[in-house]
This record gives C-alpha cells, sequence and structure tokens, in this order.
C-alpha cells in the first residue's frame, strides 16, 4: 500500500504524484484529506491499479479514465466517470450532479443519491457498455439522450418528500437500458421513452448487478430485490431524424 | 503547450450562524480559496452581516472612487443630503496594482432632507430616500460607486482573486454572524473593481454563479421603478429585484423564489387548481423580472441567508448544516474544509429556495430590535 497525505496539496501537484507512484509500479495506493482536488483518476489506464480516496474529491474524478478502481469513502462531487472508457469507481455516500456524462464502459456503483443529469449521453458500441447503479434516488434529466449502457436505479433513500426521480427522465433517449426499482410516474417521462415490464434475460443483468452492489455496501440483497422494477426503453434509435433530414 | 488555465466557472460561499455569534472572515475565506481555481482572478468579494454593532442605526454606505475629485463632489453631496455619523478611508493593507479608493460613512437622512428641499428626494420614509442617494450616486457622480448600502453589512470587493482580496479589504479583522463569498470568472462582461460581486443594495447583497441571460429584460423592468443599472455586470438585477419585489410589494422570500426560477408551464398543467392559479398569476405579473439563463446564488439580508438554483439547475450548489450553522458553497469540499463533522449535507432541488434566518432572539441581540425587516 502506497499512501499520499493530500492535505493542502494542489490538485496538479496531488494528481503527479499519482502518476508518479504508478510509474513506480505502485498497486494500491491511497490518498489521505483529499478535499476538492479536481481530476482524480482522469485518464489512467492501469487495469491493476486501486486508488481509494478518503475524504471528498474534487470534480470530475475518473474522467477519461481507462482501467483503474476508485473507491471513495465519503461523497463525490460533480462530474465523476466524465467520459469514462473503463475501469470501476465506487462511491460510499452521495455523487454531485452529471454523474457518468458520456461515459462509454466500465462499471460506476453509487451508495446514495445523486444529483441532476446523471448518465446523460451514456453510450455503448460493441463490447464497450457501460454499467451504472445508483442506491438512493436522482434528479431531472436522468438518462437523457442516453444512447447505451445500463442505468439502475434502486431508491433505497425515497421518502414522502424526496421522489424517487425528477422530470425529463429518459428525455431524447435512444439507446440502453433503464432499470428503476418501483414505480414511476409517465408524466416524468418526455415523448421519447416508454415504460415497460423487464424481459426475465434483462432482469439476470439486473439481479447480478444489484447483487455486486449489495456485496459492496453491506445492503440486504433479498429486500433490494422485493420491489418490482420497472423498464425505461426508446421508442426510437433516432428521434429526432424527422426533425433535420427531409422525409421521403 | 502549457495550458494556463483550464477550469471555469465561478465560485460561491455562504455561512450564517442563526445564534448570531460573530465570527471572523477567515472561514469564509478559506472556504471560497479552497475553490480558487473556479475563478482567474478577476474579481472576488465579500458580503458581512453584523460588522459595525457601534453604528447599528446608520447605513453603513461602503463608496468606491476612482479619485480624489470624485471622493469631493461625493462628500459635498452627501452633506447637503445626510447626516454623517462617522467617515473614514476603509482600512486596507497595501497592495502593489493600481486600485480605486475606499471610504466608508455611517449615515442617516436628515429631517429636513426626508421632507426634502427638491422633488427627487422629497420622501418620508429613510429606505427610500437612500434608495434614491445609491442611485443617483451610482448614475450622476463620476467616478464613484456605492458598493453597499445596509445597516450593519458590508461588502468588500474588487479585482483579483478572494484571498488577495480578503487580505486587501482586512476580512479576517472584522467578525459578522453571517458572510457570502465569490470566486469570479468573468465571461460576458469586463471585470472591474465595482463589478466584482456582492452586489447590494440597502440590505440585500447577492452572490451569483452562472448568468443571467434576461438582462436586458430585467433591466428595463427595473428601470420603470427608477433602478438604474451602472456596474456593467448582470448580477446587478438580482439585487434590485429582491428590494422591488420584498422591500416595496411585500413578497415572501419562498415567492420570490418562485418568480426569480418559476415552474415551468407543463409543471403548472399539473398542479391543483389552487395552486394553478397563484403560479399563473406569478408568471404574468412578474414575467419582467424572472430570471432566466443558468444561475446559483446565495443572498444575504437583514436576519438571513438564502440560496436558490434556476429551474432546470445548471448551476451546482451544496447545503450542510451543522447546530446552529447553516453552510451554502458551489461544492461540497469548501464547506467540508472549514466544518468536517456535519449534521446534514444535501443539495437543493432546481427552483426551490434554502432560507437560514437568524432565531428571534438573536436577531434582537444582533440589532436591537424585535420587529424583523429585511433591508
Amino acid at each position: 500500500m502506497y499512501e499520499i497525505d493530500a492535505k493542502g496539496v494542489y490538485y496538479r501537484d496531488l494528481n503527479e504524484r499519482v502518476r508518479k507512484a504508478i510509474r513506480e509500479h505502485h498497486k494500491d495506493i491511497v490518498l489521505h484529506n483529499v478535499c476538492g482536488q479536481y481530476y482524480i483518476g482522469c485518464g489512467l489506464n492501469d487495469r491493476d491499479v486501486k486508488l481509494t480516496i478518503n475524504g471528498v474529491p474534487g470534480n470530475d474524478l475518473g474522467a477519461f479514465m481507462n482501467g483503474p478502481t476508485i473507491i471513495v469513502n465519503d461523497d463525490a462531487q460533480d462530474g465523476i466517470g466524465n467520459t469514462m472508457n473503463g475501469g470501476k469507481i465506487v462511491v460510499y455516500g452521495n455523487a454531485g450532479d452529471v454523474v457518468a456524462y458520456s461515459m462509454r464502459g466500465g462499471k460506476i456503483f453509487i451508495e446514495k443519491d445523486v444529483g441532476y443529469r446523471a448518465c446523460i449521453h451514456m453510450k455503448a458500441y460493441k463490447e464497450m457498455n457501460p454499467t451504472v447503479v445508483i442506491g438512493g434516488c436522482s434528479g431531472a434529466f436522468m438518462g437523457e439522450y442516453m444512447a447505451g449502457g445500463t442505468l439502475i436505479l434502486l431508491g433505497l433513500t425515497k421518502r414522502d418528500d424526496k421522489p424517487l426521480t425528477g422530470i425529463y427522465l429518459a428525455t431524447g433517449m435512444h439507446g440502453g437500458k433503464i432499470f428503476i426499482r418501483g414505480s414511476v410516474d409517465e408524466r416524468m417521462l418526455w415523448s421519447e421513452a416508454v415504460i415497460v415490464s423487464p424481459t426475465k434475460e434483462e432482469m439476470k443483468k439486473v439481479k447480478s448487478e444489484v447483487k455486486e452492489f449489495c456485496n459492496l455496501f453491506k445492503i440486504d440483497y433479498n429486500k433490494v430485490m422485493d420491489e418490482e422494477f420497472v423498464k425505461v426503453a426508446p421508442k426510437s434509435t433516432r428521434p429526432y431524424g424527422h426533425l433535420y433530414i427531409p422525409g421521403p | 503547450m502549457e495550458l494556463a488555465k483550464d477550469i471555469s466557472g465561478c465560485g460561491i460561499a455562504g455561512f450564517i450562524n442563526t445564534d448570531g455569534e460573530r465570527i471572523s472572515g477567515s472561514d469564509i475565506v478559506d472556504s471560497i480559496t479552497l475553490m480558487k481555481d473556479r475563478g482567474n482572478g478577476l474579481g472576488a468579494g465579500f458580503a458581512a452581516y453584523g460588522i459595525y454593532p457601534d453604528f447599528k442605526d446608520f447605513y453603513a454606505l461602503h463608496i468606491m472612487y476612482d479619485d480624489e475629485q470624485a471622493r469631493k463632489t461625493t462628500e459635498e453631496f452627501l452633506e447637503r443630503k445626510v447626516h454623517i455619523e462617522q467617515h473614514g478611508g476603509m482600512p486596507t493593507r497595501p497592495i502593489k496594482k493600481k486600485r480605486p479608493i475606499f471610504f466608508v460613512y455611517f449615515v442617516q437622512p436628515r429631517e429636513q432632507s426626508t421632507k426634502g428641499e427638491s422633488e427627487e428626494f422629497r420622501i418620508d420614509e429613510s429606505d427610500e430616500f437612500i434608495f434614491k442617494l445609491v442611485m443617483f450616486i451610482n448614475e450622476n457622480i463620476d467616478g464613484a460607486f456605492v458598493i453597499s448600502s445596509g445597516k450593519n453589512m458590508g461588502v468588500f470587493k474588487g479585482v483579483g482573486f478572494p484571498d488577495e482580496i480578503a487580505n486587501f479589504f482586512r476580512v479576517d479583522e472584522y467578525k459578522a454572524y453571517c458572510w457570502t463569498a465569490h470566486n469570479r470568472f468573468p465571461t460576458n462582461t469586463p471585470g472591474w473593481w465595482g463589478g466584482a460581486h456582492p452586489f447590494s443594495l440597502l440590505g440585500w447583497s447577492v452572490v451569483h454563479n452562472g448568468e443571467i441571460s434576461s438582462y436586458g429584460a430585467n433591466k428595463r423592468y427595473l428601470e420603470m421603478y427608477g433602478y438604474k443599472c451602472t456596474q456593467k455586470t448582470d448580477t446587478e438585477v438580482v439585487a434590485y429585484l429582491l428590494d422591488l419585489l420584498v422591500r416595496k410589494h411585500g413578497l415572501a422570500l419562498h415567492t420570490v423564489a418562485k418568480v426569480f426560477a418559476p415552474p415551468l408551464w407543463s409543471e403548472i398543467e399539473w398542479m391543483d387548481d389552487k395552486q394553478k392559479e397563484l403560479y399563473t398569476a406569478l408568471r404574468m405579473v412578474y414575467g419582467g423580472a424572472m430570471l432566466n439563463g443558468p444561475f446559483s446564488i446565495i443572498v444575504g439580508f437583514r436576519g438571513g441567508m438564502f440560496g436558490l438554483n434556476d429551474r432546470i439547475k445548471l448551476r451546482p450548489l451544496v447545503v450542510a448544516k451543522k447546530g446552529a450553522n447553516v453552510y451554502m458553497a458551489s461544492e461540497e469540499a469548501a464547506i467540508r474544509y472549514v466544518a468536517d463533522d456535519l449534521d446534514e449535507v444535501y443539495m437543493p432541488k432546481a427552483g426551490e429556495p434554502v432560507v437560514a434566518m437568524l432565531t428571534d432572539e438573536a436577531y434582537e441581540k444582533v440589532y436591537g430590535i424585535k420587529e424583523r425587516t429585511y433591508v
């Protein structure tokens, strides 16, 4: 284990020290006293590196990341997993806005709530197929312009004054799958997506991801799976095609 | 090629102790300085409430002058219009760059000036009198700008990074029960000393991250009521709109939030009839006061602080509580840096105001009277 005390360290210097540690073949790196340093793990490629963060990491955690595992033992801020290609991020707490923006591969697990615009324009191609599991609730615009990948929202922190999702859910969605535990008010959706029941095959995937989630956060799997899931799916793969191209 | 700058977006932070306990500016400086990279050195500032307990019944005018001539003209004007209890240069530390000069005046309208020798200032009410005075100086005296004009509060702002501006104005030496702070990354308007945040009028102060795309519409709306936009920055209209809607029109802060960030028409459609009528009426009556464009703002006022996002939340805002302390900031780290063991941390929903007020006892302790006013 290679430890770095991040207290008062400027974000560029901190990221440089992480890169240097990786160049020196350290595989298990722990950052202490992190407080708002941006871009931690940004663009790292090494699949066998594990980065543990104690404290609140700054915006764009794991952006463009392509391999490592990041564990955050606290809340995370905005833009985690921005355009991430591979690897894994686990957040033991809440995350901010624009989680997994344009994410293209890998996995993100968040224990509690996320802010607005989670997983907007998430995408997939062949073997690149990102998965995001959110344990709590989400703000508006979740899955907006989603083009691929899997998003699972569990709503374990739902209360009467705290809705599961906000409005504009899956607006402009044209690919990928969103699974939501519990029911969704149809008015939350715009016109590009519909609510359907997941197939048996799809539930297999949901179950295996939820199992991983429950193992990470020590949550009772059976209790989570007690409630039904619904699937939000796109009506069309090109919802705006007719807007720009004159029809025949 | 080395990138000189790769992060953009203003940063805001705010703190209030609802028991009215006054603390030094060091914490808010630390908090906003943690988000130094959200600004680019072209503007920073602080608003502080409860800093002048010895002069709590006087309007504290913080005035910025370009030169001695502006000061002479303004002081001649003030001597004619108001009673000046005390005045002097604001305490500053020396800095190398060129800077305006700053003076503070503790004033009250004179008996005869409220009755008024001139048409324009013939007003019975002192808040309205000071409002007209501020607008007159900002519009008509070259090189003079009143940067704050409330009682027992003040604004410190200028061109620089937050730590530089704090050091220049000796912010660490003031004690306030409520602080707000701003770190600027100017986009559409010049980075000059008057254009730094907070923008303030009477008891109101506003720090803002984002841009008010409706600036032109808001400015024209405000001009109908005698507000002059002279600071060349969009956020100015927010301070004046607050004054118009709360002090003059008597709206509650929660209603003002719904004027600034109204629900979308589609959301109004889903409401019950009573709510539908209310929100439709607000949108029709106060269309000119609606703020379009992305924003998160922290507003300071006499006796409290409130935070608000635009209606589709295009800018960040985090709120945290610990005992009697309420914190707001663009990033959670900025709060955790000064207060780690928090009772509650959350991100408010779009268009939902978070209001933190002094308790009744604290209000009386700070202002010496029971009756609450916002300015």
